[in-house]
């Protein structure tokens, strides 16, 4: 039995990664599979960086927390160097491309490093509101935890209330992880 | 004088003559109590809980459903049991010590949030239990053990006022008064009155009584009463010092 | 009767905390007093928003002294009545809960461990197994269940209602910031529903019928006169918590017969231990697992025999050797060797537990 894929979403109070990490783990929950997620909940849940941790697999989860993740999504140069604790020879570091001053804090000994314009391709071509849906569309292509599909029923079960007066919102967040995955799938 | 005392009803005969030391008022206090239940005919509705101190030789006094707690502990004891079955007539009995240091933030709030229970709390400006120590009630220049030049009000204030604070965080409703063993009808009549209010389903109800301690004050029976009867109402005054609008309107 | 919030077996996904708050309903209780602390919060919220539809009370009180003694005052009144505290509050609910133990009250807990000492963190920790097990001024006459899982949050939430009520000890869940915090899955069902019956509460005062008429009074204390009293007290509760306590007492254990290593661990981080000895077993390396779910009492029995064959033992735990302190005492005499992995007011992960079995068996 594969073990589970472990997951670390960091960005700034407001980027939404908390939300993303949920929206994830009961899509993944809906499909039957095992989800743990726990979010740092301390202090610095006021004014610090917010880290999700994650994990999906096919067996009940072991420990909430972990030391190396396979995926780590970091949203803000803070966040960047908060989470390059959990990078080992395995993991895949993603970050925004968009970020500044961070070039000494990428983490030298990941498997992969991946720069994508999430934050311009939100701006750009959506809605800055999207960014973490975006990112959720990255994080489901790249580690395959959940289809695509079951990403977008899990935001229908979220937000469906939202999309019942404006459809438009609808369309929006589905382009929204359909680019994120492009965006992933182009560098994988 | 007589020396055969009546006992009310809801005394339990077999743990008589009780334990308090010759001369102390809780005898007189839980005479009162124990009238006030005959005279509403509340025995098999009373839960009584006793605190820490001298009060929790009380604790097999009434056959009435009795719990003894720790202390200041008592108020939120029978808070609970008044919050899980609202049937019961609740009665908190306390010392000075246990109400208004170690459990004022327990008294404070039950009379805040207006818990419909009855609180009787004897003042006898000392710790008696533990021997004798300084109080939040012991009066200016009064000596105790850990107060041997007399309390000095500089260092450590002056005697609380009880009634008058619960009074002024009660809403209307509650019932707040101050009695003393030198009074025995009017006591009694007080204590009746802060139980009829929870019976009415009316506020928190908090009777302070004026009581006696010749043990640690070490008087003689003049003495004793001098103070008592003279030099404590000079700090706390007697009489009733909030009653329910209600009340008010049949006193009229 | 209000009807109850689950019908049938259903799978939820959601946090620790709303997962006892459930639980609680579930379990008929009646009422739950409380004063805010985190983490444990969140079990308030969901029992106060359930509250009036099935039927239930709460007292958000002044401190934890006063919702401990609020909670005994809700059982005498013979009501399932229960609170949640962690860390500082754990602290000074200990007072009211002396009380219970010397009264034999059935009073729950729910503890969601936090950092120490002091206020420390608001997150995680298993730092409150000495205060939980043992408590204040007495003999640890309680009942402590270590869950590690939100199944296992709802399982013994039930049972801890059941075992109070059974025993008249007061009784533990002990849980922690992961555990209130994080979301997994669990199944939720009716206890009635599988044949799980709940024990029913009796009322130690404000019975009916006039006392010293038509019944004794029901007077109760903790204090006594002489020494001789409270011993023959005292005595009297030990005889009886010893003989309860091989049925009480509960654990799981895997691979302890041929293990060259066994690791010992409670609640959350035995998830952490499970997962590394699985894969080390996978892997041909010769561990196993010993899991006290109930820290007190302790299955004494079957942790000496396992201690007696074993030739050494990994302590893991998220506190400096508070459970192996437990442990050491009830395996007294045994010889093998302890090793161990601390890390006070950390989380330990199944890395960290691969790691120190490797560098121990070499």
């Amino acid at each position: 039995m594969a073990k589970a894929v472990k997951i670390v979403l960091a960005g700034e109070g407001g980027q939404g990664v908390q939300s993303v990490a949920e929206i994830i783990a009961e899509a993944a929950n809906e499909e039957g599979r095992e989800a743990l997620y726990i979010p740092n909940f301390g202090v610095e849940q006021r004014g610090g960086v917010s880290v999700a941790f994650l994990q999906i697999g096919d067996e009940h989860i072991g420990s909430p927390k972990f030391n190396t993740a396979n995926i780590v999504v970091a949203l803000s140069e803070r966040a960047v160097r908060r989470t390059k604790q959990y990078v080992g020879s395995d993991t895949v570091f993603v970050y925004d491309s968009g970020l500044e001053g961070i070039e000494d804090d990428i983490p030298a000994n990941a498997r992969k490093v991946l720069a994508i314009p999430a934050l311009q391709v939100a701006s750009d071509e959506l809605t800055p509101r999207v960014f973490n849906i975006i990112i959720m569309g990255a994080v489901v292509k790249a580690t395959a935890v959940v289809t695509e599909d079951r990403a977008k029923d899990a935001i229908e079960k979220k937000l469906g209330y939202k999309f019942e007066k404006n459809p438009k919102l609808r369309d929006l967040n589905y382009k929204a992880i359909d680019r994120g995955a492009e965006l992933v799938a182009a560098l994988l | 004088m007589s020396l055969q005392v009546a006992m009310p009803k809801s005394w339990r005969v077999d743990t008589k003559p009780h334990k308090f030391c010759p001369g102390c008022g809780h005898g007189l206090v839980l005479k009162a109590v124990g009238e006030a239940i005959d005279e509403l005919g509340i025995q098999g509705k009373v839960v009584y809980g006793c605190d820490i101190g001298c009060s929790l030789l009380s604790w097999d006094f009434f056959n009435v459903d009795t719990i003894q707690t720790h202390h200041g502990r008592t108020t939120p004891v029978i808070t609970g049991i008044k919050r899980a079955n609202p049937e019961v007539i609740g009665i908190a009995y306390m010392g000075d010590g246990g109400g208004y240091a170690i459990g004022s933030q327990h008294l404070v709030n039950a009379a805040a949030r207006n818990e419909r229970i009855t609180v009787i709390l004897v003042n006898n400006t000392q710790y008696g239990m533990t021997g004798g120590q300084m109080a939040p009630t012991t009066m200016p220049g009064q000596k105790t053990e850990t107060s041997p030049y007399g309390r000095d009000p500089e260092k450590t204030g002056y005697p609380t006022q009880g009634p008058e604070m619960v009074a002024a965080i009660t809403r209307e409703g509650a019932y707040v008064a101050r009695a003393t063993v030198a009074k025995p009808k009017q006591m009694k009549d007080f204590i009746k009155k802060a139980l009829e209010n929870q019976i009415n389903g009316g506020g928190f109800s908090f009777v302070e009584v004026l009581s006696t301690c010749p043990t640690n004050w070490r008087t003689n029976a003049e003495d004793t009463w001098n103070f008592v009867e003279k030099e404590m109402p000079k700090y706390f005054k007697v009489g009733e010092i909030k009653v329910p609008e209600s009340r008010h309107e049949e006193g009229k | 009767m209000p009807e109850k919030p689950i019908k049938g077996e259903k799978r939820y996904f959601m946090t620790g905390n709303e997962v006892v708050a459930y639980a609680a309903v579930m379990a008929n209780a009646e009422i739950m007093y409380g004063y805010p602390i985190t983490p444990q919060n969140e079990i308030m919220h969901y029992w106060t928003r359930m509250a009036p539809k099935y039927g239930k009370e709460f007292l958000q009180t002044e401190d934890e002294l006063s919702a401990g003694f609020t909670t005994v005052g809700g059982v005498l009144a013979g009501r399932r009545a229960f609170t949640a505290t962690a860390g500082p509050g754990n602290t000074l609910m200990q007072e009211p809960i002396s009380m219970a133990e010397a009264m034999r009250l059935p009073i729950v807990v729910v503890v969601q461990q936090r950092g120490g000492p002091s206020t420390a963190t608001v997150i995680y920790s298993q730092q409150e197994v000495t205060l939980t097990t043992i408590g204040g001024n007495g003999e640890g006459f309680r009942i402590v269940y270590s869950t590690a899982s939100h199944q296992e949050l709802f399982d013994y939430t039930i049972k801890a209602f059941n075992t109070a009520w059974k025993y008249r000890f007061p009784t533990f869940v002990l849980g922690d910031g992961y555990q209130a915090k994080m979301r997994e899955s669990l199944t939720m069902y009716d206890p009635e529903e599988r044949g799980q019956k709940m024990i029913p509460t009796e009322a130690y005062v404000g019975k009916p019928g006039v006392p010293g008429i038509d019944r004794p009074p029901g007077q109760y204390r903790n204090t006594y006169n002489v020494e001789e009293e409270i011993y023959e007290v005292v005595q009297q509760y030990t005889r009886e918590f010893n003989a309860i306590s091989p049925e009480v007492a509960e654990y799981e254990s895997f691979g302890t017969e041929d293990a060259d290593l066994v690791v010992v661990s409670h609640g959350v981080v035995f998830r952490a231990v499970k997962e590394a000895v699985k894969e080390l077993r996978e892997a041909g390396v010769k561990v196993g697992y010993f899991r006290p779910i109930t820290l007190r009492p302790l299955a004494e029995k079957e942790l000496k025999e396992m201690a007696g064959r074993a030739k050494a033992l990994l302590m893991a735990e998220s506190a400096n050797g508070q459970l192996a302190r437990l442990v050491k005492d009830a395996i007294y005499g045994a010889t093998a060797e302890i090793h161990t992995l601390y890390k006070p007011g950390m989380g330990i992960s199944a890395e960290d537990v691969a790691v120190r079995i490797r560098s121990i068996l070499g």
